[in-house]
């Protein structure tokens, strides 16, 4: 415990704390937690009513008929028609009813509804009606057509996954993005690694130079890239006689957009392993190149491994890059430009749109929580380091 | 699917073999090359520093090729594309920069990036700041910063999906699905097409960024926290100072440079934003960025490389004072060490 901490522990304040990091802890979960939710939701529920209400059920309005006049009873003075409105569902109840769509719940469930004419409608809970008629129902009527609130109870379903995975190209398009991703996640890191041991370790003309080169490069925008790239592209592309939207074009992309923060990230951590050690090995005779693979590449497990969890996050998330160099086509849709044309054009499908921004977003939220210790080790070594 | 995995998983091994091949072979070659271990001294030694000379090179030099070809060469290319016409073949001088100042939709995506840049940094910074310092003072504090953390994980289309859900209209008497609807429904007010909503529009998109953002802002600033030294505030609080005062006159401008660290990264980001406007509005409704415009006239009946590549220009001048500053900042670093 620090003296800030300490300090706040000392009256009120702490309980405001708190409920304010309460607070803030809802705001930033809850829309997370719509999606989730609703991707479990029948989708004739999630539109018509906020998923916030599956947890407690949900009420629905629905219409039914009563039976036919040749159901009819006579019991004494009056004919009666029964049966149940919830016929083969299990699980729901009748909170109201009504006959008119204007008013589709203007009695409770139990009581006893006056229709005029002489007829009265029961309906119960359980939905078991009595219709009564003072005289016989006349065979040409047509069934009445009634409205009750039948509250379900919560209801899950795998269904939209089923659905997503197989029917909408989701499944397809996680292959690619693995695809894309692996490769454009280990490559940079190898070849950063080696940059980053020569700009620490190795002396040589134009170091300096180099480095301030790499530092620069950070922040050049990605839209500088697009267009000579893929002029590049497509001249090669044509050289070769093949497509140019390649998985190789995509990897070679996505290795130099990452190189710069991958050099600096690791070179700020090579620089800082104990000079005894790698000196001592290379009184030993040990090259540059066995010094690398031996000494400072497991010794810079860390700083991999945090810059290995940034990449893949950003690989697997980029829509940009993977639009541009590798298209849109279906066997090379990555899940993000998938997820993109399912809201063009399932906008309003929401059963779809949330399943498939879950299968999306899962293998970087398992990663993130997997890995978050050395996510946020990276993210301080090159940021808060002389800041 | 199963083939498609497995070719899949084919291609990642010989790409990741053949990397590192190139590290292995180049390595032996030269060592085969430049043999340092018979022979007379004179020439071992000579072979020697001349393997030092090389060596270096091997190493960095799949990292240079890739950041000149992707990097370096592009922003010059650009810059030249931008005086030619849309097929890049007719010198035309400065027309596409003529066309952007006179251009409408050009105005207004770079007035919705100044509005961006003035709201997101600062918010992301501010919640970051302000949730890092209360985070630190409870026991499931990092829980808290894990859940605020989080979005950080989540693509932008993904972030993009989530909020459109929380955003959902319904017309008529539809009962509302979405969360911000429903909410303003409960306290009596009217629902709204909020991304649709000229001007304010923005503000819509820009809580997607602030919510992925703000977590990043939160670790940086939270590591930042815990440097300052103990006694500088049991000092003030001997002096009487209350949380209030400790927070303005001792926590910020200790984390000052971090702050500005958080800033700088974040405005970067935003200059570059482009997957959430792509997929909330694509620009409709007033919501054009920088970035989206670009993207648009890059592939806009047949694509215009100059207007796009003048576009690209304008967002490389607006980070480039950054950059400068990061350069600075790295050097001095270095001097220090």
């Amino acid at each position: 415990m620090t003296a800030v901490g300490s300090y706040f522990k000392i009256g009120p304040a702490r309980l405001f704390v708190h409920a304010a990091v309460l607070l803030i802890v809802i705001v930033w979960l809850i829309p997370t937690l719509g999606i989730f939710v609703s991707a479990l939701r029948d989708k004739d529920q999630i539109v018509v009513s906020g998923w916030w209400t599956s947890f407690v059920g949900s009420t629905q309005t629905v219409a039914v008929r009563l039976g036919t006049a040749d159901q009819q009873q006579q019991e004494g003075a009056a004919y009666v028609i029964s049966g149940n409105v919830l016929e083969g569902q299990t699980g729901r109840s009748v909170k109201a009813f009504g006959n008119r769509v204007q008013q589709p719940a203007a009695f409770k469930a139990g009581e006893t509804a006056d229709l005029g004419d002489g007829e009265t409608l029961q309906i119960n809970g359980d939905g078991s009606y009595r219709y009564m008629k003072n005289a016989a129902f006349s065979p040409d009527e047509r069934p009445r057509r009634i409205y009750a609130s039948v509250s379900a109870p919560p209801e899950f379903t795998m269904q939209n996954y089923k659905t997503v995975l197989t029917g909408e190209g989701i499944g397809q398009s996680f292959i690619n993005s693995l695809t894309v991703t692996i490769p454009a996640t280990i490559i940079p890191i190898l070849i950063a690694a080696f940059a980053a041991y020569a700009l620490s370790w190795m002396e040589f003309p134009g170091r300096g130079l180099l480095i301030a080169l790499v530092v620069g490069l950070i922040v050049v925008p990605l839209q500088m890239s697009l267009i000579p790239l893929l002029r590049l592209y497509n001249e090669i592309g044509t050289m070769l006689g093949q497509p140019s939207k390649t998985y190789p074009g995509i990897w070679m992309a996505h290795t130099a957009f990452g190189m710069p923060l991958a050099i600096y990230l690791l070179r700020a951590y090579i620089a800082g392993l104990p000079k005894e050690i790698i000196e001592s090995a290379r009184v030993d005779g040990a090259s540059d190149f066995e010094i690398f693979v031996r000494i400072v590449l497991p010794l810079s497990f860390p700083a991999l491994a945090s810059f290995a969890i940034f990449q893949f996050l950003w690989v697997w998330n980029d829509l940009l890059v993977a639009m541009v160099f590798l298209g849109t086509d279906k066997d090379h849709l990555v899940l993000t430009g998938s997820l993109n044309a399912l809201l063009g054009s399932r906008g309003g499908n929401w059963e779809i749109l949330t399943a498939s921004a879950f299968v999306t977003i899962i293998v970087p939220l398992l990663v993130f929580f997997g890995l978050q210790r050395y996510l946020v080790r990276g993210l301080l070594a090159g940021s808060v380091k002389g800041g | 699917m199963l083939s498609q995995i497995v070719s899949a998983l084919a291609v990642v091994v010989v790409a990741v073999f053949a990397c590192s091949a190139y590290f292995y072979f180049s390595n032996k070659i030269l060592d085969l090359a430049l043999p340092v271990k018979d022979g007379d001294i004179r020439a071992a030694s000579r072979n020697l520093n001349r393997r030092a000379l090389v060596r270096p090179w091997l190493f960095v030099g799949p990292a240079l090729f890739l950041l000149i070809v992707y990097l370096v060469y592009p922003v010059v290319a650009t810059f030249i594309l931008s005086f030619y016409d849309r097929a890049g073949e007719q010198f035309v001088g400065v027309a596409n920069y003529k066309w952007a100042l006179g251009d409408r939709e050009f105005r207004q995506s770079i007035f919705n990036n100044i509005l961006w840049l003035a709201v997101v940094p600062a918010a992301c910074t501010f919640f970051g700041l302000v949730i890092a310092v209360m985070t630190d003072r409870i026991w499931w504090g990092n829980i808290a910063k894990s859940i605020v953390f989080m979005p950080m994980a989540i693509s932008f289309v993904g972030a993009s999906v989530i909020w459109k859900f929380i955003y959902e209209y319904r017309g008529g008497n539809d009962v509302q699905i979405g969360l911000l609807n429903a909410i303003v429904q409960t306290f009596g007010g009217t629902p709204e097409v909020w991304i649709s909503v000229p001007f304010w529009n923005n503000f819509f998109l820009m809580v997607i960024l602030i919510w992925i953002q703000t977590g990043f802002a939160m670790v940086i600033l939270s590591a930042a926290l815990r440097g300052i030294p103990e006694e500088t505030i049991e000092a003030a609080v001997i002096d009487g100072a209350n949380g209030w005062q400790i927070f303005w006159r001792i926590m910020v401008p200790q984390v000052w440079g971090s702050i500005a660290v958080v800033w700088t990264t974040i405005t970067i980001l935003v200059l570059k934003v482009f997957d959430i406007v792509l997929t909330m509005t694509n620009g409709q409704w007033q919501s054009m960025v920088l970035a989206n415009l670009m993207f648009n006239w890059l592939f806009r009946g047949g694509g215009d490389s100059g207007r796009s590549a003048v576009i690209a220009i304008i967002i490389m001048l607006a980070v480039t004072p950054i950059m400068v500053w990061n350069v600075r900042r790295a050097n001095r670093e270095l001097k220090g060490h």
